[in-house]
């Protein structure tokens, strides 16, 4: 069987998604935005809601998904985006309403919004993603950064007694009473893309539902920031990110 | 003998050569280019295309979308 009998249109078991621009993605090499901006679209297309979703972008690595999904987007100020989020859900309630955000936006500068966004238990979904550093300003420390990890502003490691302890704020939002679905995944392997795929599909769907805010955590990685090959980072993120947040449903109800 | 038969094509300019889907495919077809395209990044190719299987694996990884995967039955 030659090859030009497989790479036929009838034969075509995954391509592109058409709501991705032909915008080459802004992010380096094997980064886990490229990936999970590629599910989202996938989902929203799944979903057929193209036309009633409006996302709303961070401050941070991710602050030009706008230039890649093909839907409505809001831009919000740093951290801001669930308060956006909050403003466009309760004028569009019809709508399909996400932010995407990352760790330094969420867990840092957004803590207030988002645990208020979740308190209120308003009707969007939020994907987080969670790669312990401070990606797009050259690597710094961020609330999620591992105890002794080296990043620019600790270089010697991050140590509880100066700089604190990492912050699991998925758990912390699992807490209150206003999220419905709160699950932590990854996407560095295929079966886990497919999890994640499946959760966000899941978040989406809950929208509808009108249970409160569906919180999607993706622990992922910044192989720039850690100064590691994608391979190697993904390996580092299963040996010691994995330990401390741990994978699966945190709460689903 | 296995019943499928896959094959891959990779957007080649759009490929950034971050070595995941090397690393996801579980016949090792895929590995990096000795060449490099117009960005100086080695990019992903079908080393040894008669393993594949279709499994879509290194579609899934891929961060940036640029592969696309084919799949058939072998009659």
């Amino acid at each position: 069987m030659e090859l030009t009998d497989i790479i036929k249109e009838e034969n075509l078991i995954l391509k592109k998604s058409n709501l991705l621009t032909d915008n080459v993605m802004h992010y380096c090499p094997g980064c886990t935005h490229g990936v999970v901006h590629k599910l989202v679209a996938e989902v929203i297309e799944e979903l057929g809601i193209q036309d009633q979703t409006i996302g709303v972008s961070p401050v941070g690595c991710s602050v030009f998904a706008y230039n890649y999904i093909d839907i409505d987007w809001a831009e919000a100020a740093h951290g801001r985006a669930p308060a956006v989020a909050t403003a466009i859900q309760r004028l569009h309630p019809e709508k399909y309403v996400f932010t995407y955000q990352g760790d330094g936006d969420l867990a840092s500068i957004g803590c207030a919004e988002i645990m208020h966004a979740c308190n209120r238990g308003e009707n969007i979904v939020v994907i987080f993603i969670n790669n312990a550093i401070y990606g797009m300003t050259g690597g710094q420390m961020a609330p999620t950064t591992l105890l002794g990890q080296v990043t620019a502003t600790t270089p010697y490691g991050r140590d509880a007694k100066l700089n604190g302890f990492p912050m699991k704020i998925t758990e912390l939002l699992a807490q209150l009473d206003g999220t419905c679905y709160v699950t932590r995944q990854s996407a560095d392997t295929p079966a886990a893309v497919r999890k994640t795929k499946a959760a966000l599909k899941k978040a989406f769907q809950n929208t509808r539902l009108d249970k409160g805010v569906s919180f999607v955590e993706v622990v992922g990685t910044c192989n720039s920031g850690w100064k590691m090959t994608p391979v190697d980072a993904n390996k580092w993120m299963r040996d010691n990110m994995f330990p401390k947040y741990p994978l699966g449903d945190i709460k689903d109800i | 003998m296995a019943k499928f038969r896959g094959a891959i094509v990779v957007d080649t300019e759009h490929c950034k050569g971050c070595n995941l889907c090397v690393v996801a495919c579980p016949t090792h077809v895929l590995d990096l280019h000795h060449d490099v395209n117009g960005k100086g990044y080695h990019y992903s190719y079908m080393k040894n295309p008669e393993a594949c299987i279709g499994c879509a694996s290194c579609g899934l990884v891929c961060p940036d979308s640029v592969i696309t995967v084919y799949k058939a039955e072998i009659k």
